[in-house]
């Protein structure tokens, strides 16, 4: 079946008995304000349906503000995830069920749930303050607005209320329960097993037994309400995806980022040091790696984004697999530090979990439009290799890579993520942790030059790395610095023909990575006369929709890149083959630009900058676009 | 492992040392080249960090392990090195307007992080290397290239700066007292944690002589106040003034017009930083009676140790990292 297939609840389905649609996969939309827990009501019903094998993708979506008024458009918080019984690669387009906890929230994603979708709604929270907070002048309950949908009115407040009341929870700590009513109302309508709902509940307030049992009654009461209603005439279920065999967890990008980070320090046999400062999207990659201090990692929460890559920078010159991390406003302000590891050619991976710019710009939306920033936002002649994740478990393996080369050739390694892969989760197949590479580096502990001396600029014939040696080592006491250095001595140089030769070694040092790289691959068909060409984020739903475009009889090929400085080897090639290239980007055209001008290639782009991922309709309509021009 | 003995030239470099003829820098240098070669520590275990600046050229001519960074940011750079690596020796050459200015952030938040570094903060009072305009140190009113007016701006009093970023030795000497200089050196090395020194330092090209309150043979013996650990503090020639508590604050008297018990004796181990931070504001520069030597010397654990000490717990408690433990955390489910 294709990544297209029908969702809840009409379509070509095949019913398995009486009571139960067998759907291949469904898109749901959790949506309250952003104190009714919805985040947590997704994560919930997302790791119920992991453990019942579905393959899954998530996208949550909240605001910048901590609490926004309550009851206020602004202040609605979603949390969509789709589940399928097959490998599928985005969080949907469109959802087949919502949940609105509150007529805000109604307001804001009724315009994205489907024709003839199941709406499901907390019928108490619709109350006239409610209504005029959202700008609703009459009840769309009851206006006949909602005829095109399945509509389950739910009075969940009271209910909630209800299942609570021998828990021990008062005040405000009983309508706290409401979103497990919610999710126990989900569970029943889509088949979803209990057990691993109970459990986690069980295991999160262990130390608070009322709570505990609060959230674990309204679960309950939200199972029985749908169980004992019949809410619906048929409840849905999507089996187990076929997906590769193995061990799989259900991770979000900054989880598996930090724990490549973690793993490339055992690859490369190095201590870890990750010196930061919070920011959004980033900081949750400070939090998971601050917990594994057992693995001898050192985390360093700085005054500042300067200091993150300073305290970086000197733990890597102390023989450190140093790691900075930050999303667009603190890169900027590390530029001048970046410039300072290029010029003393110290290893180190700068991590930029991109969001919605400039300045403030949009902190909790996804974005790739830092690309050319990531190439270019230095002064001087300054280049850096950039690898880009895909999809959250692409950050495990690409966390290594970035090690490898930042190590292997002594650079900064610009490393980019963003808020979609940051905070989005789907299934990771586990990698057998023996099987990972060895990316370890000889440091020097002799001197290379002639009578003792030591040659801190005495490069690799092959890779053009200088040699690492670490404060501690006895005879190659050496001084590095910003100011241009001899390109053999390391010593202060302001000669010209020095610069032009050293400006020219760096670049050339970069460029050279291009045959250390896997080739770019072609998806798809080979033959096709359009090449969709991607990095990034964006390669869920350019997979999808080149899936949908072939399974309808399309001939279409794409390509995803993972390094964008420098490009694979095989990149000019790849786009020769093609008459036309489309390339999609959440900006106004960053990529196409260098590849236009690196190729000469005609490209043209997919733009968006609306906080948003790309649907895979929007794909699809694009190239359909151009295979009719 | 024995230490090996060292001379002064051992810790001299083959670089050309580029400072003006007649600047403080070379009598700080050679200060320090003689202490290192006493200090007891191999050489390769010792770490110099600089920023930008004329100071920060320092490094270069340190045969030890170095770096030459950006302008403000050595502190955080060294903070790094020595949380990741507490066995080495670091050290950070600083000055006025790489400190005091663009890197005045790193340099409280390393006080009070309290990482076991040792900052020399070289104060001319002056921009050097971008040839003459004045620092956060400068006198209001100082006639400079950017201020011919006259300075409007306020300066920073270094040690009260320090003191108030929780700095546990704060102590100030001067380029020209190579013996004062390699006391302090010392001092500030013997202590467990962040430690600041500021060194006066004539620039005799842009800001000549702004120490001649306590470098001038007949200024000096008016003005130098020397702070020394148990002792009445008592300057002048022939002891006439004396330091005494007077209405909340250190003030300068007449020691014949105070009962000797009247007079303040120096303790740089009191934990509350109040009297150090009064005698730091006897003068706000050197422009009259100033005290030099050290304000305070307290000693609480470093940051490296307390971050060294959670690993150690952690790995104690939940055993070496296991990577395959680590990403199966979050529950798994097997595909057949």
């Amino acid at each position: 079946m294709s990544g297209d297939a029908p969702g809840v609840p009409d379509g070509d389905t095949a019913t398995i008995d009486r009571s139960s649609t067998e759907l291949d996969k469904v898109v749901i939309r959790f949506a309250g304000d952003s104190g009714d827990g919805m985040q947590l009501a997704g994560a919930r019903f997302t790791d119920a349906s992991a453990a019942f094998g579905n393959d899954l993708a998530t996208l949550p979506s909240f605001p910048a503000e901590i609490r926004a008024p309550a009851g206020t458009l602004p202040g609605v918080s979603s949390f969509q995830v789709q589940i399928a019984d097959f490998d599928i690669l985005t969080a949907g387009d469109q959802p087949d069920c919502l949940v609105a906890m509150n007529p805000a929230a109604l307001k804001a994603n009724l315009k994205d749930l489907r024709p003839s979708g199941t709406l499901i709604v907390n019928r108490d929270a619709f109350d006239e303050r409610n209504l005029a907070k959202a700008g609703y002048e009459v009840n769309p309950l009851d206006d006949g607005s909602l005829t095109g949908f399945k509509v389950i009115e739910v009075p969940m407040d009271s209910l909630t209320k209800e299942a609570v009341k021998d828990t021990g929870v008062t005040g405000r700590d009983v309508l706290r329960s409401k979103n497990f009513f919610a999710i126990g109302l989900l569970a029943w309508l889509f088949n979803r097993p209990q057990e691993p709902t109970v459990e986690w509940v069980e295991q999160k307030f262990a130390r608070k037994a009322d709570v505990a049992a609060a959230n674990i009654a309204a679960f309950k009461a939200g199972y029985t309400f749908g169980f004992a209603t019949e809410a619906t005439k048929t409840t849905y279920t999507v089996k187990p995806a076929k997906l590769e065999s193995g061990r799989y967890t259900n991770i979000t990008g900054n989880t598996a980022l930090a724990w490549g980070l973690v793993a490339a320090a055992q690859c490369a046999k190095l201590p870890l040091f990750y010196g930061t400062y919070p920011i959004t999207p980033a900081s949750d990659v400070l939090h998971e790696l601050s917990k594994h201090k057992n693995f001898g990692v050192r985390t360093f929460q700085a005054e500042d984004e300067i200091a993150g890559i300073g305290t970086a920078i000197g733990a890597a010159f102390g023989g450190a697999l140093a790691v900075t991390g930050s999303s667009g406003p603190g890169i900027a302000l590390k530029s001048e530090a970046i410039s300072l590891a290029l010029m003393t050619e110290l290893p180190l991976i700068v991590i930029n979990v991109q969001r919605g710019g400039p300045s403030t710009g949009l902190p909790t939306k996804p974005e790739q439009s830092d690309l050319l920033f990531s190439l270019f936002g230095r002064h001087g002649e300054s280049p850096v290799p950039v690898v880009a994740i895909s999809s959250p478990s692409d950050a495990f393996a690409n966390a290594i890579e970035a090690a490898r080369i930042a190590l292997k050739y002594m650079t900064p390694v610009i490393l980019l993520s963003d808020n979609l892969i940051a905070n989005g989760s789907e299934p990771w197949r586990l990698p057998d942790v023996d099987q990972l590479p060895d990316i370890s580096v000889t440091r020097i502990t002799e001197p290379n030059g002639p009578d003792g001396a030591f040659l801190p600029y005495m490069r690799d014939v092959h890779t053009f790395a200088r040699p690492w040696a670490v404060p501690g080592t006895p005879g190659l006491e050496h001084r590095i610095g910003g100011i241009e250095k001899d390109a053999i001595t390391g010593n202060v140089s302001y000669d010209p023909a020095n610069h032009q030769l050293m400006t020219d070694t760096r670049a050339w040092k970069v460029k050279n990575i291009a045959n250390d790289i896997p080739p770019v691959e072609i998806y798809g068909d080979d033959d096709a006369d359009i090449l969709v060409l991607g990095w990034g984020s964006t390669k869920g739903a350019i997979r999808a929709a080149i899936n949908r475009l072939r399974a309808s009889g399309k001939k279409v090929a794409s390509a995803h890149l993972t390094h964008l400085s420098p490009f694979p080897a095989n990149l000019g090639e790849v786009l020769d083959r093609f008459d036309k290239v489309l390339i999609p980007e959440l900006n106004t055209g960053q990529l196409r630009m260098l590849i236009r001008a690196d190729y000469l290639v005609p490209a043209e782009g997919l733009n968006k900058v609306a906080g948003v991922p790309f649907t895979i309709g929007e794909i699809a309509d694009k190239i359909m676009e151009m295979m009719e021009s | 492992m024995t230490t090996p003995t060292y001379t002064r030239a051992d810790f001299q470099t083959d670089q050309e040392v580029r400072w003006c003829p007649g600047c403080g820098d070379y009598t700080i240098l050679a200060a320090v080249q003689g202490y290192m070669a006493q200090m007891g520590v191999p050489k390769e275990k010792i770490v110099f960090i600089s920023g930008i600046g004329c100071s920060s050229r320092f490094p270069y001519y340190m045969n030890t392990y170095g770096m030459h960074s950006i302008h403000g940011r050595a502190p955080a750079i060294a903070s790094g090195l020595a949380a990741s690596r507490p066995d080495l020796d670091v050290w950070v050459i600083t000055g006025d307007g790489d400190a005091l200015s663009i890197g005045g952030n790193h340099l409280i938040h390393a006080l009070r992080r309290n990482l076991n570094i040792k900052i020399l903060l070289f104060n001319n009072q002056i921009y050097g290397l971008t040839k003459g305009q004045y620092s956060p140190t400068s006198e209001v009113g100082k006639s400079t290239k950017s201020t011919p007016y006259g300075s409007i701006d306020y300066p920073f009093n270094p040690v009260s700066l320090a003191i108030g970023a929780e700095a546990g030795f704060v102590a100030r000497t001067i380029d020209m007292d190579r013996p004062h200089t390699q006391a302090m050196l010392e001092a500030a090395h013997q202590h467990q944690g962040a430690a600041l020194v500021e060194i006066y330092q004539n620039c005799n090209v842009f800001n000549d002589k702004a120490f001649l309150q306590l470098t001038g043979k007949e200024e000096r013996s008016h003005n130098r106040i020397d702070l020394r650990a148990g002792e009445p503090i008592v300057f002048g020639p022939n002891g006439d003034h004396a330091v005494v508590w007077r209405e909340g604050k250190a003030t300068v008297v007449d020691t014949a017009s105070v009962p000797t018990s009247d007079i303040m004796v120096h303790d740089p181990s009191r934990l509350d930083p109040s009297t150090a931070f009064a005698l730091s504001r006897l003068s706000h520069g050197p422009y009259g009676p100033t005290p030099v030597g050290i304000f305070r010397d307290v000693s609480r654990p470093t940051y490296e140790d307390a971050m060294s000490h959670q690993l150690v717990e952690a790995q104690e408690k939940r055993g070496p990292g296991d990577l395959d433990k680590l990403i199966s955390s979050l529950g798994t489910w097997t595909v057949d």
